[in-house]
């Protein structure tokens, strides 16, 4: 990264041409709901940041689900709805089913997407619905208060696994993502994180990528985000993208998954 | 004069939803209802008009996607039978909530549980008493014919775009399933339309849609929930329908009844006449929400008595009594369970409970 020059002054540093960041115009001008730190903030600044350079305002439906992420469409300034628990998929499936030629996406948490959803999500994903989705794993239910989601991962710490998550009680983590890669209706699978610039960039480009192949109608592409959830894990948010590094990324490893309809690996 | 066709109650729905214009189908299937998605899939409505026919993996995806095609501002349909329609309940409460438009069908079939696949009406509750969670109503219609399953079809679109809101057609096993002749409305060309408020991309200036059921403030969603009620009453006041035979003149009795319960009446009341010289009115109540009170209130003054006739263990019945008051002796009868009543079983019953024979 460059290094930031500290002398400039404030009215050096708010000229158009010493601009280095700016919020993508499709942001409302709202706080957030969402816990400082948290990774959903990131992730959908960066998916606006996307339609907006795309130039596909216009064109763009978003499907929101239950979660942290219920109330999405209040800070982002596109068309959206908000499906019930778990059933994003087969909302953004009926969306696009009409309209063919939009861009339609659903974004869930791993609750949604993985435990009340499973079936909307693997015959979405199975008849290669010409969607998005992007998924949101952070291990727990984050909205409900930190109770231990499909995703939680061993001898995790939840307030329905107070002293873990047991293998022989709860079964072992689940791991869609690999899971609906194994279906032909799903062209693109990738797993990301957001806790670096570096990270955000791939996303970016995995998100444009997703819609560029949405618009071939090239079948369903997926975008698994593994974030962190700082109130749930009750850690600092720095720590507790540290612990995602050190635990989550061994288990839920990130990089491309299925490039073009073919497994990687 | 429409086309005339002879054909099952279930495919007139379905040749009545290609004609109507509706963009896109849902469904999953169950009996006694499943010729409804087969008579489209043989028609190919992608080919004949465009229509979207996909086969869900459940009635939960089938709903889901109805939540969102209907939020495009399209005409959307699906069909199910009674444990169908129950585990659609979560999300029609929500379309309600977003005040989406579609038509739901259920050919009802007997219950608790499983129960058969035999006719019933026993799903008076869950259609017209809300069925899912929180205070919201469908627009319930309740067909007694084939002919009425294709009207009621058109009517349907029209009264969901009317109010934006979901309505049944609550249909039973026997009016799916049978036979008769069918006049059909001319094929209407699926609409351009676009809803101001359809979720299509944000064009321009236009400010963003939502479509949504949640509020979390407590207070907006009591005037969300106002705004809905307010709805309800008007529906109330203007969409009330219903059919009254054999109601002129001086009437010993009235029969309240709907969908093939009330075809069976018809018969009882020849019975009646012929037996007993007793004179009996019906009231077919063609929208089961909204119920049409004023007309039952009006003739319960001049009858000795009335009688709610349903295949079920007694669910209108609550409706007439909290409509016509203390005043007046309402009785129930029905087989249930998936039996179907004929008149004369209707008429032993009557006999037995106003009569004591
Ligand atoms: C039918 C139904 N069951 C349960 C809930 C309660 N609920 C709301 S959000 C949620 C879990 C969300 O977790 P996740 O999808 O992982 O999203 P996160 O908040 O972690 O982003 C649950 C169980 C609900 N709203 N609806
Ligand atoms: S509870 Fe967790 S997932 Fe939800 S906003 Fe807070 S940190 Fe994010
Ligand atoms: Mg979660």
């Amino acid at each position: 990264m460059e290094s930031i020059d500290v002398s400039m002054d404030i009215n050096e540093i708010i000229k158009p041409e010493n601009l280095v960041y700016k919020k993508s115009s499709l942001f409302e001008e709202k706080p957030f709901s969402y816990c400082p730190g948290c990774g959903h903030g990131t992730i959908q600044r960066t998916l606006m940041e996307v339609v907006e350079e795309m130039g596909i305002t216009e064109d763009v439906v978003g499907v929101a689900p239950v979660g942290c992420s219920v109330t999405m469409y209040e800070f982002l300034d596109i068309d959206m709805l908000q499906a019930p628990h778990g059933r994003a998929a087969a909302a953004a499936t009926g969306l696009k089913r009409v309209l063919p030629d939009k861009y339609v996406f659903s974004y869930q948490g791993d609750g949604d997407f993985a435990a009340i959803g499973t079936g909307e999500s693997i015959h979405t994903c199975n008849r290669g619905e010409n969607i998005l989705v992007i998924f949101v794993n952070n291990g727990i239910y984050g909205m409900t208060g930190g109770q231990m989601a499909p995703t939680s991962l061993i001898n995790m710490k939840t307030s329905t696994t107070p002293y873990g998550r047991k293998q022989e009680q709860m079964g072992s983590p689940l791991k869609i993502t690999e899971l609906i890669a194994q279906l032909p209706g799903t062209y693109y699978v990738s797993r990301h994180a957001v806790h670096t610039p570096a990270g955000v960039r791939k996303l970016k480009k995995a998100i444009i990528k997703s819609f560029e192949l949405q618009k071939e109608n090239k079948g369903l592409c997926f975008i698994e985000v593994v974030s962190n959830c700082n109130s749930g894990w009750k850690m600092t948010p720095v720590k507790s993208n540290q612990w995602m590094e050190e635990n989550m990324f061994p288990f839920y490893p990130l990089g491309d998954i299925k490039v073009d309809g073919k497994l990687v690996k | 004069m429409g086309e005339i066709k002879l054909m099952k109650g279930n495919e007139a729905i379905a040749e009545a939803a290609i004609r109507v214009g509706c963009d896109a189908y849902f469904g999953y299937p169950i009996t006694p209802q499943s010729e409804v998605m087969e008579y489209l899939a043989a028609e190919k409505p992608e080919e004949r008009t465009g229509m979207v026919l996909l086969q869900a993996e459940s009635e939960i995806g089938a709903i889901n996607m109805i939540f969102g095609a209907a939020s495009a501002g399209k005409k959307v349909m699906t069909s199910s039978s009674s444990p169908g329609i129950s585990l659609m309940q979560e999300c029609i409460s929500y379309i309600a909530g977003a005040e989406l438009p579609c038509v739901i069908v259920n050919v009802v079939r007997g219950g608790p549980g499983l129960g058969t696949i035999q006719p019933s009406q026993a799903d008076y509750f869950q259609s017209v008493k809300g069925g899912g969670h929180g205070d919201y109503r469908l627009l319930v219609l309740a067909p007694d014919s084939v002919q009425e399953m294709s009207d009621h079809v058109k009517l349907g679109f029209d009264l969901a775009f009317k109010y934006r809101n979901p309505v049944m057609i609550q249909s039973d096993g026997v009016i799916g399933q049978m036979m008769e002749k069918v006049e059909f409305f001319d094929p209407i060309p699926r609409s351009t339309e676009i809803q101001p408020w359809a979720t299509l991309g944000r064009k321009g200036m236009r400010k963003k849609n939502v479509i949504t059921s949640l509020d979390l403030d407590p207070y907006q969603n009591e005037m969300h929930n106002h705004f809905l009620q307010e709805k309800y009453r008007k529906m109330e006041m203007d969409e009330v329908r219903f059919e009254e035979y054999n109601c002129e003149g001086k009437l010993d009795y009235l029969i309240v009844a709907y969908g093939c319960s009330a075809r069976v009446s018809k018969k009882v009341i020849e019975y009646a006449k012929n037996e007993k010289g007793l004179n009996i009115g019906l009231l077919r109540p063609i929208t089961l929400f909204p119920f049409p009170k004023l007309q039952i209130e009006k003739l319960s003054k001049n009858v000795k008595a009335i009688l709610s006739v349903e295949m079920s263990a007694g669910q209108m019945i609550e409706d007439i009594k909290l409509t016509v008051g203390k005043g007046v002796r309402v009785e129930h009868y029905g087989r249930y369970g998936g039996v179907v009543h004929n008149p004369e079983d209707v008429w032993n019953g009557f006999k037995e409970i106003f009569l004591n024979e």
